[in-house]
């Protein structure tokens, strides 16, 4: 399976490089490396050790019986929330160090929303024990406080991003700033399937490690590789991009990717870029983006911090237009019930990312024998303030 | 003949070129600096149309653009405001910004309005080279506008002769690896930047900006190219006068 980017970093009409040239000499650097650097053996084969010993890789496939029943179908979940750090994006930034290294970084800068972007870029550079920087919004700052402080224990310099919102948008041009101003020593650790080419393809290739343990492991609980469903949430779309990427030539098995509603897709407090996006150019890449008709973008909202971004990785936009995703969304309140029934059911506490994806179930007509995978892409233990309140505690 | 032709045709030193935030401090204050910048003696002036998510700016105009929005600014309203702005001005004028807002309203009919409305020049910093040939050049060829690249202390001298040739009117060349704002001197790194720049014998004028703020940092910046940009400082000036338009005389006179 290989799901590329044209040379110029395009699906389709979505993606390309618009940065402007004070970051062209990085991000060619990027280009023009990154492919041999990855599908070098060196590589792979230190970015697979880490990812089974340091990550704790393979994250388990499991089948939820009592959710299963619930839906009256077949619920496998993909255990993200396992892995070192709780989410999926250690992934990636295991991947990225790796690449940071054999460029010759030194200093590493990121952006992040829920924080564990952030936590996962501080503690890959703890273990490599390179300078971490990490952007964040000032809002985040307070709704995500421990993976705060986690980040800080880790070593990092956490700075609020103080411009529009103070959520992920900002702190992603917070970071893209910062490369500005420290073009030669520093690598842009970038937390999702976004930005200017070829990060959305970098990042998607770091995290289809997620679809390809998928295969051989509904093989052995079932007997198939492939799924009916596998639905994941999308904030920029790292999980969901991971999740899809082996099944995206199987046209038998349908992607389902969860937007955050927020307040609602026609509430004007959401961030549901697909639904309420039109096209145009964000952080370096053409996608879909919520904008006002003169191109300004438009500040999202969602209760979920890992999902508060306007626009969605140009793979995603791709997929959609081209009808091979489907895409669904999820309010505020449907995700903080999707979280509580999971917790019932099967004593698992999703991150709030992860149970718009678990809201999506409640929506979809499933037949008893259907297959279907949700990628649980991280664990909840950053938003028990969140679901603490709403238990009314 | 294009305006910014012709400054550079007759005039290829100490050129000043102011950088403003359009509907900052007012909706409607941006004909009057216009005007004022003119009547100061400066040479040329981009015109920033805001946006809301400006990557390459710092705190000074990130702020005026915020405002200007607030203020109702877009491309559209800056396009009518400038309707009649060729009975009032005559030198060379650049709109600047980013490109999202330029394509939602629309390549051509953009650069067919900037024509007809007497702007001469266009700089989108992130709209890059193959993207601008792809599917640009031919608009701002057929709307005699010029478009301006940058060149940055990164950027190889192959690039640098590779936008050279696609380039007209000037270059832009970015002083520092920074994003905008006032500094107070020039450091020796930048000179030598400067001097490398200067050695390559480009056909096309340079003009140095970012970073450029007062009279020193004008006039060693013009030591090793056409002119200099302001932009920051004046933005800050308009920001913090109250009576901005005897601010602007006063300003020009600074650094000139
Ligand atoms: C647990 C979790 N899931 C999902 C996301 C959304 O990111 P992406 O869409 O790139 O997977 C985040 C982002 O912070 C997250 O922390």
């Amino acid at each position: 399976m290989n799901f590329s980017p044209n040379e110029n970093g395009f699906y389709g009409e979505f993606g390309g490089a618009y940065i402007p040239e004070m970051l062209f000499a990085n991000v060619e650097e990027l280009q023009h490396k990154y492919l041999d650097i990855i599908n070098s053996e060196r590589f792979e084969k230190e970015f697979r050790r880490l990812l089974k010993y340091y990550v704790g890789r393979p994250s388990p496939l499991y089948y939820a019986e009592r959710l299963s029943k619930h839906y009256k179908t077949n619920i496998y979940l993909k255990r993200e929330d396992l892995n070192h750090t709780g989410s999926h994006k250690i992934n990636n930034t295991i991947g990225q160090i790796l690449l940071a290294k054999e460029l010759g970084k030194k200093r590493i800068i990121a952006e992040t929303g829920a924080g564990q972007h952030g936590v996962a870029t501080a503690t890959v550079c703890a273990l490599m024990g390179l300078d971490c920087v990490v952007h964040m919004g000032e809002t985040d700052v307070k709704r995500q406080m421990p993976n705060v402080l986690r980040m800080k224990m880790l070593g990092a310099k956490v700075i609020p991003a103080m411009s529009g919102n103070r959520t992920l948008k900002d702190a992603g041009n917070e970071a893209l700033r910062d490369w500005i101003n420290n073009p030669t020593d520093t690598h842009y650790l970038i937390g999702s399937v976004v930005g200017p080419h070829p990060y959305p393809d970098l990042v998607a290739k770091f995290q289809a490690v997620i679809s390809e343990e998928i295969r051989w492991q509904l093989k052995e609980h079932t007997g198939s590789e492939l799924p009916d469903y596998v639905v994941a949430c999308i904030g920029g779309g790292s999980n969901a991009l991971g999740a899809f990427y082996h099944f995206i030539d199987d046209k038998n098995v349908k992607l389902v990717a969860v937007e955050a509603a927020g307040l609602g897709v026609d509430s004007g407090e959401t961030a549901a870029s697909i639904a309420r996006g039109t096209d145009g150019v964000i952080q370096g890449a053409r996608t879909k983006l919520m904008q006002t008709a003169d191109g300004q973008i438009i500040e999202p909202y969602s209760i979920s911090a890992g999902l508060d971004y306007p626009g969605i990785g140009p793979a995603h936009a791709y997929l959609h237009n081209i009808g091979r995703s489907i895409v669904m969304d999820a309010t505020d309140s449907e995700a903080l019930k999707a979280a509580f029934e999971l917790t019932k059911l099967e004593g698992i506490i999703p991150a709030l990312e992860s149970a718009h994806a678990l809201a999506a179930l409640p929506k979809m007509k499933f037949s008893a024998s259907d297959v279907v995978v949700v990628n649980i892409s991280g664990r909840g233990d950053k938003d028990m303030d969140t679901y603490i309140k709403a238990m009314g505690m | 003949m294009n305006r910014i032709d012709n400054l550079f045709k007759h005039k290829s030193n100490n050129i000043l070129s102011i950088y403003f935030t359009a509907g900052h401090p007012t909706l409607t204050s941006t004909v009057d600096i216009l005007s004022e910048l003119e009547s100061s003696g400066v040479d040329m002036v981009e015109i920033g149309m805001p946006f809301s998510d400006p990557l390459a700016d710092g705190p000074v105009i990130q702020d005026a653009s915020s405002k200007a929005l607030g203020n109702g600014m877009s491309i559209k309203v800056l396009l009518e405001q400038l309707q009649d702005v060729r009975s009032k001005v005559t030198i060379p004028l650049l709109l600047m910004g980013y490109i999202n807002p330029v394509l939602q309203y629309g390549v051509e009919a953009f650069c067919k309005k900037c024509s007809e409305v007497g702007i001469d020049g266009v700089i989108l910093p992130d709209l890059p080279m193959n993207i601008y040939q792809e599917s640009f050049q031919k608009y701002f060829e057929q709307y005699n506008l010029r478009f301006i690249f940058l060149i940055t202390p990164q950027t190889s001298d192959d690039r640098i002769r590779m936008i050279d040739s696609l380039s007209s009117g000037f270059i832009y060349m970015v002083s520092s690896a920074s994003t905008t704002g006032a500094k107070a001197e020039i450091e020796s790194s930048q000179v030598s930047y400067f001097e490398r720049v200067k050695g390559l014998g480009l056909k096309n004028p340079l003009v140095i900006g970012f970073g450029i703020s007062n009279r020193e940092t004008f006039n060693r910046a013009c030591s090793y190219a056409n002119g200099a940009i302001i932009g920051s400082a004046f933005v800050k000036m308009l920001t913090e006068t109250g009576d901005w338009k005897d601010g602007i005389g006063k300003f020009v006179r600074g650094v000139k």
